[in-house]
């Protein structure tokens, strides 16, 4: 549905992959290509810049501790702001009253007729309920044959009048029409309307003033162009519509016209068209939407799993254990487990504070922890938490329990020891300084 | 012989009046964005950006335009604000006349043995197929051409009858075998009755669809090739419909449907809408694909022939 947006996203944030830090700088080109993405997609030029704009405050002020990379966070606040622009969570329409009466309105061919169809087999079928289709126009060639072929389909009521003229006396008629046959849902198909129109514009204030529907309907063209916001907004100045209906979603289309809609008039989008036949009619649900828009749904659920683990809490208890020095096999476990269960051991280990420098340069293939995880898993919770009472026989036992020879056993507790002196080093910009000059110093190649 | 040579007083009231809510938009925007500068600087052209993307122009010809100003900005040194509206509106001219189509008339070319000339008319659901069909018989009916309309699409509920509507109005016959008829054989019988009763023209219509779905894609190529077997050669022109409030996705309508069937020339419809006239600068800049035909109005005679510059002096007013 929305493909060719996210492929945009995905493009735009791999200028950010790689990066260390959200800053200024970083951000404001992946801005400028989500921006271009988001125009591409028809997105409304001031929605656009507007949306980029609060991506930006959003991702400067948040704590690059709790970061999984600069990109996937990116996607994230992307992600909500997108959730949250669209309109939160999923609205419903109002069909009650006796009868409750829904008012179709929008451009030519946006498809009003056939989603009033749509609507009809929806409330018959799912709601129980006795809806009565009308015609009102009165306009284009064959337009009530149309509304009558689907009602045919659908076996639902279709009331018309070919000799009237007027939209506001047939819609007057099908309401009364409808009161004394039981149907207990009227919808009222209208004619495709310019918003410049006025004669037209005021004709379908008309029949709302005389109607009072309980739900005025605007449907618009998924695939639409800048001009959707124009559109809306003139029908809502003009006839406050409740809600908005996306149709021929089943294109190709990138949708920004859905973005643009809701940020301007803001008025729930409800229902969206997926197909020709009459059952492709689905409320329409924001996050979901959004989901497909960054269809990066893993990396979304990846980074709220890692942030559910790494808690800042957590990670800062973590920095302070590492500052005093009491990294320990246990922490050292933990880390290993939690990164395993994650998947992508590269990134995540881009989560724990000072890891990545640490461990940059070095290949982790994905089963890499096996027999380090045998090995500590051989150790005796003293032997864990005080590496160093880890003498000859403790090995000699250690590599016994874990089926390992007795060097990966010292290497591995040498290899300890030098992450934990490194992550002490790392974690305290003092040392690290003072580390770089006795590098300097001491004339090694290439600082 | 002046600009509008073939293009008579009236045509160009309605291009104007249809336009006329675009041309507001884009020269008032354009308007502000000179409002209290003195010379075209990085500001100017960003809002230049602004108001060319907001017309739906699209982000490449955009940028293409823009690149182009700034060139001549930086060759010229002295440009003056009040110049950009003539600039921009040289530049829009040349990057049409770059596209190499010639203007587009309303005429019909002359086949061997007297054969009918043949228009298929596709493209995605709701953008005005048959009212542009209704149109175009129109304007071969006033040009005292024999016009044959042949209803393929059978799918639509009811598209049988809006094209039958659109026959008597006109004036012309139709050849139509009810809803879910093959629109294949629809489309054989058409061409078999503009070949025997002598036609100069027939225009067969067809469901819309939308691009992404192959199968509808493929029932086309059928369509096409059925109708070859009657007159070979046709159809000869193969008109893909976009509704001018379409955006970014018009590119990629063109796209697909030139992939499954031989388009060769558009028609953008609905440009009486409000600031709807950027994307037919879009898509004679991006398409190969002549413009041929814009629809300007809801009346039958407000379907015109494209040309290029009558088209970029409406929007600017002159």
């Amino acid at each position: 549905m929305f493909e060719n947006l996210t492929e945009k996203f995905e493009k735009a944030f791999k200028v950010l992959k790689g990066q260390g830090q959200i800053s200024e700088i970083n951000v404001a080109e992946t801005l400028k290509e989500v921006r271009r993405a988001l125009l591409d997609a028809d997105v409304n030029f001031k929605t656009a810049k507007d949306f980029t704009n609060t991506v930006k405050e959003k991702a400067l002020g948040r704590d690059v501790l709790t970061a999984v990379s600069p990109g996937q966070l990116m996607t994230k606040i992307c992600h909500e702001e997108l959730v949250e622009l669209m309109g939160g969570n999923e609205a419903q329409i109002n069909f009650q009253g006796n009868p409750g009466v829904i008012l179709m309105s929008g451009l030519q061919g946006s498809g009003k007729t056939t989603f009033s169809g749509k609507l009809a087999n929806y409330l018959k079928n799912k709601k129980g309920k006795n809806p009565l289709l009308v015609a009102c126009d009165v306009y284009r060639p064959a337009a009530i044959d149309q509304l009558h072929v689907l009602g045919e389909q659908l076996g639902v009521a279709v009331f018309s009048n070919k000799e009237e003229k007027n939209p506001v006396a047939i819609a007057e008629a099908a309401i009364k029409h409808a009161k004394s046959n039981g149907h207990n849902v009227v919808i009222v198909d209208t004619a495709g309307r310019l918003a410049v129109d006025e004669q037209m514009m005021e004709e379908i204030a008309k029949v709302k003033a005389a109607i009072r529907p309980t739900e005025t309907l605007f449907v618009v063209d998924a695939m639409t162009g800048q001009d959707a916001v124009n559109t809306a907004k003139a029908f809502n100045d003009r006839i406050d519509f409740d809600g908005v209906v996306l149709t021929k979603l089943d294109g190709d289309t990138r949708g920004g016209a859905a973005l643009s809609i809701k940020a301007i008039v803001d008025k729930p989008i409800k229902f969206v068209g997926t197909g020709e036949k009459m059952d492709a009619l689905d409320v329409f649900y924001p996050k979901r939407m959004a989901d497909r828009i960054l269809g990066m749904g893993d990396v979304v659920s990846l980074v709220e799993r890692a942030q559910e683990q790494y808690d800042e809490q957590e990670a800062r208890k973590l920095q302070k254990k590492i500052q005093k020095n009491q990294f320990d096999f246990n922490d050292f476990l933990a880390q290993l487990q939690q990164i395993k269960k994650m998947g992508n051991v590269k990134d995540l280990m881009g989560m724990i504070p000072g890891m990545s420098k640490a461990m940059k340069g070095v290949e982790i293939e994905d089963d890499a922890f096996k027999h380090v995880e045998a090995i500590i898993q051989s150790m005796t919770p003293l032997e864990r938490e005080n590496p160093d009472v880890i003498n000859g026989s403790r090995k000699k036992r250690i590599a016994n329990g874990s089926g390992r020879d007795i060097q990966e056993v010292n290497k591995l507790i040498k290899q300890f020891g030098e992450t934990k002196k490194m992550m002490k080093l790392m974690s305290n910009k003092k040392n690290m300084m003072n580390m770089m000059r006795q590098m300097k110093g001491s004339g090694m190649p290439g600082f | 012989m002046g600009l509008f040579g073939l293009f008579s007083k009236d045509k160009k009231q309605k291009l104007d009046e249809g336009l006329s809510k675009t041309k507001e938009t884009f020269l008032s925007k354009l308007a502000r964005t000179v409002v209290g500068k003195s010379k075209v600087d990085a500001d100017v052209l960003d809002e230049l950006e602004e108001v060319l993307i907001s017309s739906d122009v699209g982000v490449a010809t955009t940028i293409k335009i823009i690149d182009r100003i700034e060139a001549r900005v930086a060759k010229e040194k002295y440009i003056n604000a009040d110049e950009l509206q003539t600039i921009l509106r040289d530049e829009i001219a040349s990057l049409l006349e770059e596209n190499n189509t010639s203007d587009a008339q309303f005429e019909l070319p002359v086949h061997p043995e007297g054969q009918p000339h043949v228009i298929m008319v596709v493209g995605v659901n709701g953008v005005g197929k048959t009212t542009t069909i209704g149109k175009l018989a129109n304007q071969f009916k006033q040009m005292n051409k024999s016009v044959i309309l042949g209803a393929a699409d059978t799918f639509r509920a009811a598209a049988v009858d809006q094209l039958i509507i659109w026959s008597e109005r006109v004036g012309v016959p139709i050849i139509q075998q009810g809803m879910n008829a093959d629109p294949a054989s629809v489309a054989f019988d058409t061409l078999q009755a503009a070949k025997s009763r002598g036609a100069d023209v027939a225009i067969i219509d067809t469901a819309g669809r939308l691009h992404n779905k192959v199968n509808l894609m493929n029932e086309l190529g059928k369509i096409k090739r059925v109708m070859d077997k009657v007159i070979p050669g046709a159809p000869h022109e193969i008109l893909l419909v976009l509704d001018g409030s379409t955006g970014q996705n018009a590119f990629e309508q063109a796209k697909q449907f030139s992939l499954a069937t031989d388009i060769n020339a558009l028609a953008i419809t609905k440009l009486d809408g409000t600031a709807k006239g950027g994307v037919v600068i879009g898509i004679s800049d991006q398409m190969k694909i002549p413009v041929k035909y814009i629809g300007v109005g809801e009346g039958i005679n407000d379907l015109q022939a494209f040309h290029k510059k009558a088209f970029v002096n409406s929007l600017f007013g002159e």
